[in-house]
């Protein structure tokens, strides 16, 4: 009986059960608090602030973490079996109130710091200056349009496309001859970008790591966002497909080419001419 | 509840094999069906996992079956991972299972209120496992498209490609029939709760289990129906040309889609989780009022503040149907809606953590006893707090923009619906099994058992955090597909090991049951000194549970550790003139 009821070996099993939950706690936080393995380097502001609120959750997260799991540890080794018998406690009001109050205050205050991000993507729109390039997922591959000289893109149809025009744009339409169609995202550094996402079979999922960016493509649908990179991060970012799109979703990626305005313009004048 | 006086079966004992083990009306052998399917389903659910966990870090070894593994098989173990885990595994044991043997023996009644009704929902249940397994073996393969099913690729057809066919179709038939058995049994429960309580019985004396099952059938009640009319659609998309899901002007594989024009592929996420959201309170809900129910058991004391509990679960409950967009933060949807789905996630965090509070409370100034039930009672809370905070960073929409669709959100989700969940049913084995078999489980293994599957636990999801933070997406059938996954492959590597660790140590799990059926040490009516009615009948119970009799409740249910009284705890029935007080009289 005393052992089924665990009062034999209580000491043991509530060290373990402690000493397991420090463990547990310290090496966690050690991995995070050293960023052994962490995000990369933002590349605009706006990577940057949602870095800011990730560090705002993660302390308030981790302060969090450690309580409960410590608190859990102390109880455990503090009140096991000891022959005695329990303090007869059925709750406390106060208490009650303390704690729904604190978490409300805490949590909710924290989701309301973490518009700043938000609404620098979704509630401003782009400035009318922003370049515009259309973006179109498809199993498996990110094809890139930018409008050409004109500004403005050509109509599109589904009955158009085909291998040499994968995103179907209506050859009669004037204003499609001068449109460049690409497989990479060339975007001049500092420039606001606005992206239109489209979607031409499945949904689809465009993210880059750097810019802190993550946007399904769906089909039927424009979703416009905006970015910049700032000035010295010219470079290759990868852009990967993050929403599950079929046998292929994992090989569907393409490049963000970051450059200065003057390389981007060769680069644009490269592509349409190939 | 008065009018139930006559508290005798509604229906007699049943004769012969069939009427009594398989079709049976009887509520305990229909919650042992339930948790028996659950069983085969999760050591299937399982198997599949660690086939994935083989192909992601040896992607070139030739397997038996698979031989070298395709995308499109690893994306079908993932969707059958997912679908049988949340379905079968997560949905049935802790409701249906538990619920069906031990809800209407706490609540002193012979049965639930409609025993056929009963038997048909664990049937439907099982149509449904049947189903959805078949779609392993039909033409094309299972689907790819992952447990949540999103359209379009889940509704074009084979055209989208492979398992699109007849798998998916098979799968969404399956769901349909899982919606249907969901919501008799909820109807049941719900039933059940209002109208056959034992006298003396009133709302705020129910355990805490009861509950959480009365929530949960409510819950399942609004989910399921909504997901059942998606279900639909769905089907009716894919073999009767309808356009729900679907928009116009598609290029699909290089041809153009022109029998669909107008839908919205948006609707299905929408109706997908209105449903999926309450699905993971679903799934974890009864597994915190086994928690509850264990800690006071063990640690000798009441519940701390047992209507702050009560109060929470049903804060969850409500809030639980204003939070699904939260899983749409990036899916295109109004950004302005965002944002209010985001302060509801934060807002169901407040109940959350109330609960955990009064766990630790209830623990503090205890006589914890360290029992097989208590360590995993202890160990459901403390995955739930690692599992629920992280919750927090992918309920705000910025955040979410880098994390979802990351290794982050299995980290997450697997923590705080998957295993803790299943840490309540093995709290909720360990504890009843006595009762239900007359056999105790053997304490020896069962602690053994734990202290592989804790640490384990942490060891496979903890790192699946990292993963997420260097952007890792998830669904990728290869590890290694974009240039900034292959120096995380050892983190890979790692959980491969530490799942094969764990998953071989749920072995003793099964070893225990089967063993300690036959040679564990006979249970005694109440071996642990509990409160609650189901101690006070016969291990294992008898078909109408309390003999012909309806049970008088004359206290709350978790009267531990009163001053004053020579036994530690006092039975719900006991009249309050027989208790033997300290002075013994």
């Amino acid at each position: 009986m005393a052992e089924r009821s665990g009062q034999r070996g209580s000491a043991a099993v509530a060290a373990a059960l402690a000493i397991f939950l420090v463990l547990f706690v310290g090496v966690t936080l050690y991995i995070f608090v050293m960023k052994i393995w962490w995000y990369p380097p933002a590349i605009n502001d706006f990577g940057r602030e949602i870095d800011a609120q990730f560090a705002r959750t993660f302390v308030i997260t981790g302060i969090s973490f450690i309580g409960a799991q410590l608190g859990l540890a102390w109880v455990v080794w503090r009140y096991r079996a000891n022959g005695g018998r329990a303090k007869y406690v059925e709750g406390n009001n106060t208490l009650e109130a303390v704690w729904t109050t604190a978490t409300v205050v805490l949590f909710v205050g924290l989701g309301i710091m973490g518009r700043t991000a938000w609404a620098q993507l979704h509630f401003e729109s782009a400035p009318p200056s922003a370049m515009v390039i259309e973006v179109t997922g498809k199993q498996f591959n990110w094809i890139f349009r930018y409008p050409g000289k004109d500004g403005v893109f050509g109509r599109t149809e589904a009955k158009y496309v085909d291998e040499t025009n994968p995103v179907g744009i209506d050859p009669k339409d004037p204003a499609g001859q001068d449109d460049v169609v690409t497989l990479t995202l060339g975007v001049p550094v500092g420039r606001e970008i606005k992206l239109l996402e489209k979607s031409q079979d499945v949904t689809h999922g465009f993210f880059v790591r750097e810019l802190r960016l993550k946007q399904d493509a769906l089909p039927g649908m424009i979703i416009p966002v905006h970015f910049h990179v700032d000035p010295g991060k010219e470079g290759d970012y990868e852009i990967a497909c993050t929403q599950l799109c079929g046998s292929g979703h994992q090989r569907m990626r393409a490049t963000l080419k970051v450059m200065t305005e003057p390389d981007f313009e060769k680069w644009l004048a490269n592509e349409k001419a190939d | 509840m008065a009018a139930h006086a006559a508290a005798g079966h509604t229906h007699a004992p049943p004769q012969g094999f069939l009427w009594k083990y398989i079709f049976s009306k009887d509520h305990k052998v229909i919650g042992i069906q339930y948790y028996l399917l659950a069983v085969v389903a999760v050591f299937t659910g399982m198997a599949l996992s660690v086939l994935m966990r083989i192909h992601l870090v040896w992607p070139m070894l030739k397997m038996p079956i698979f031989g070298e593994m395709t995308p499109e098989q690893y994306l079908a173990l993932m969707t059958m991972h997912g679908t049988i885990m949340v379905f079968m595994v997560l949905t049935t044991a802790p409701q249906s299972g538990f619920g069906n043997y031990f809800l209407p023996i706490q609540i002193g009644a012979a049965d639930m209120a409609f025993p056929t009704l009963n038997m048909m929902s664990f049937w439907t249940t099982f149509i449904s496992f049947c189903c959805l397994i078949a779609a392993f073996f039909v033409v094309g393969g299972a689907p790819i498209s992952g447990w949540t099913a999103y359209s379009p690729l889940s509704t074009l057809g084979s055209i989208a490609g492979p398992g699109e066919g007849l798998g998916q179709t098979m799968w969404v038939i399956s769901i349909a029939f899982f919606c249907a058995a969901s919501l008799m049994g909820a109807i049941n429960f719900i039933t059940t709760v209002i109208d056959l309580r034992a006298p003396g019985l009133s709302m705020m004396r129910l355990p805490l289990t009861v509950w959480a099952w009365f929530i949960t059938a409510i819950l399942s009640l609004l989910a399921f129906g909504v997901l059942l009319a998606a279900g639909i659609l769905m089907l009716l998309d894919r073999t009767a040309g309808t356009s729900f899901f679907i928009p116009g002007g598609l290029v699909v594989s290089g041809i153009v889609e022109k029998q669909h024009s107008g839908g919205s592929p948006l609707l299905w996420q929408h109706l997908f989780w209105f449903f999926g959201h309450p699905e993971v309170y679903i799934a974890i809900v009864p597994g915190m009022g086994v928690a509850s129910h264990t800690l006071s058991l063990f640690a000798r004391k009441p519940v701390f503040g047992y209507r702050a509990m009560v109060y929470a679960l049903s804060a969850i409950g409500v809030l639980g149907f204003m939070v699904w967009g939260h899983h749409m933060f990036v899916s295109g949807m109004s950004p302005y809606t965002a944002f209010a789905f985001s302060l509801m996630t934060m807002a169901i965090g407040v109940p959350s953590a109330i609960k955990t509070f009064n766990w630790l409370g209830t623990l503090w100034g205890g006589q914890i006893r360290f029992t097989s039930a208590m360590l995993y009672a202890i160990g459901f809370v403390t995955l739930f707090v690692s599992g629920g905070l992280s919750g927090l960073f992918l309920a705000q929409p910025s955040v979410d923009l880098y994390l979802h669709n990351t290794y982050f959100v299995p980290a997450h989700f697997h923590l705080v619906m998957g295993v803790a969940a299943i840490f309540g049913m093995f709290a909720a084995t360990y504890l009843w099994f006595p009762k239900v078999t007359g056999r105790m489980l053997n304490e020896t293994l069962g602690k053994l058992h734990f202290w592989f599957t804790l640490p384990g636990t942490y060891l496979i999801f903890m790192p699946m955090h990292f993963l997420g933070l260097a952007g890792a997406p998830r669904r990728y059938a290869d590890a290694t597909a974009v240039q900034f996954l292959p120096p995380l492959q050892p983190i890979q590597h790692f959980i491969t090991i530490a799942a094969f660790v764990t998953i071989a140590a749920q072995l003793l799990f099964l070893v225990n049951l089967v063993w300690s059926l036959k040679f564990g040490e006979v249970a005694e009516t109440n071996p642990w000194g509990a409160t609650t009615l189901e101690w006070t009948i016969p291990s294992p119970p008898p078909f109408d549970n309390f003999g012909g009799h309806e049970p008088a409740v004359h206290r709350g249910p978790y009267e531990y550790g009163v001053p004053g009284y020579k036994d530690d705890y006092l039975p719900q029935n006991i009249e309050p003139g027989r208790l033997v007080t300290e002075a013994g009289d």
